[in-house]
């Protein structure tokens, strides 16, 4: 599905990231291997620092600190909030929506469209999508997407095919209207038939989580995980990305006439350093235009990826000038999607740790 | 330069590859394993690898992983 967006933006990127710090290094003598192999898997992969929230701490602790920084930092003013986007596959509740949750703590007015939307790696684009939907109407002026994921909990400690890979963490991009701005253009595509093959299999309807899906099991490559923890299917996986995300690509950059030199970066999901050399080979892209620095130094924190390395790579150059940007995420659902926005000129873009 | 055989038995040195005609369903290799073995078959043959050729039905055993090679180039 294609979309193109007149006269809106993005005016700012918060990112929060919990404070405690896990090191791969540390974490190698959980899985069942030898120290070597585990050791090659760091070099090709990217694995080193990441993130994790503390036991307890939810999604919208992590919203509540960062809109609080915001609103305190006369950045945002929370009556300007018309709609209230949460893009997450990790809610605080299975009901209230955890939009909803945000704002009752914060206070914000009932006159803000609470709406909370089940994605993974590709909900920074699905989010962005639907915000500028919503600025079509009059009534809805200002935007606040947010994308997080605490799924380090989610994951199993005895599992080396995803828990190194996992961080936490979660974004704020505010999104209004703007008569000057270029026009954004942007492609989304989802098969929910392969939807299992990125998943946690209980906690919902169909399997509600008990002590029998608590159990380790052996998945038959010596990784332990119970039915409560994310599994993926990493060669499946893999494929579908080098397969589906460059013709999603190369149809955006025809259809918008912009060739590959045009674009000053190519901001992907940031899902490991070996897939994102692997899509940037296939696309003939310039390796330094796609930042891959966020596993290593974060892990990948699902649909927050790509506004961790926005803040984490660009924030001094998107806050003095302009960039033209292709954003790419895929992952769960599955959902592939990318966008062609020029970002700049931000009102801020930074990270703050949650205290 | 190394074969197959031997790149394969430094990612994996537990196993006796020459005795599996199905890595993949004797549980040999993982997805995480295949993306270290391109690493290591890119850097050794100095070749690239497509990212779309990373998938199982390549990984079965030492002749699908030549035949991938040969479609890069790599011949013995």
């Amino acid at each position: 599905m294609k979309f193109t967006f007149q006269h809106k933006r993005i005016s700012g990127i918060l990112t929060v990231l919990p404070a405690r710090e896990l090191s791969f290094l540390e974490e190698m003598k959980n899985y069942n291997f030898p120290e070597a192999r585990s050791l090659k898997l760091m070099e090709v992969m990217g694995y080193d620092k990441r993130r994790v929230a503390e036991e307890g701490v939810c999604l919208s602790d992590l919203a509540v600190f960062g809109l609080k920084h915001l609103f305190e930092s006369g950045l945002l003013r929370p009556e300007e909030i018309d709609a209230l986007l949460v893009v997450t596959h990790s809610p605080d509740y299975i009901l209230p929506p955890t939009s909803n949750v945000i704002q009752g703590r914060l206070c914000l007015k009932q006159d803000t469209l609470c709406l909370d939307i089940s994605q993974a790696c590709a909900g920074f684009i699905v989010g962005l999508t639907q915000g500028f939907l919503l600025l079509e109407q009059e009534s809805i002026r200002k935007v606040v997407l947010i994308n997080g994921d605490i799924l380090s909990q989610r994951t199993s400690p005895k599992d080396r095919s995803i828990y190194p890979l996992i961080g936490d963490a979660l974004t704020i991009t505010i999104l209004e209207r703007d008569s000057q701005s270029a026009p954004i253009h942007g492609e989304i595509k989802m098969d929910g038939s392969r939807g299992d093959a990125l998943m946690i299999p209980a906690g919902g309807i169909r399997l509600p989580c008990s002590p029998e899906t608590a159990v380790l099991e052996d998945a038959g490559d010596n990784n332990l995980r119970a039915k409560d923890h994310l599994r993926m299917e990493g060669s499946v996986i893999f494929n579908f990305v080098q397969t589906e995300v460059p013709p999603m690509v190369e149809s955006l950059l025809a259809r918008t006439g912009t060739s590959v030199d045009e674009v000053d970066y190519f901001l992907c999901h940031q899902s490991n350093r070996f897939m994102l050399q692997k899509l940037a080979e296939k696309m003939n892209i310039p390796s330094a235009k796609v930042p891959k620095n966020v596993v290593e130094n974060f892990g990948n924190s699902s649909g927050a990826t790509i506004p961790v390395a926005i803040t984490f790579n660009l924030a001094e150059k998107l806050r003095n000038e302009h960039a033209l940007t292709c954003l790419m995420g895929y992952g769960g659902g599955l959902t592939w999607a990318a966008m062609l926005v020029n970002l700049g000129e931000l009102a801020f873009c930074e990270m703050i740790t949650f205290l | 330069m190394k074969p197959i055989s031997a790149i394969l038995q430094e990612i994996r040195p537990e196993y006796d590859f020459a005795a599996s005609q199905d890595y993949i369903s004797d549980g040999m290799l993982d997805s995480f394993d295949m993306m270290t073995l391109v690493a290591a078959l890119e850097r050794h043959y100095s070749v690239s690898i497509p990212g779309t050729a990373i998938a199982p039905e390549n990984f079965r055993n030492a002749q699908a992983i030549q035949e991938m090679l040969n479609h890069c180039g790599v011949h013995p």
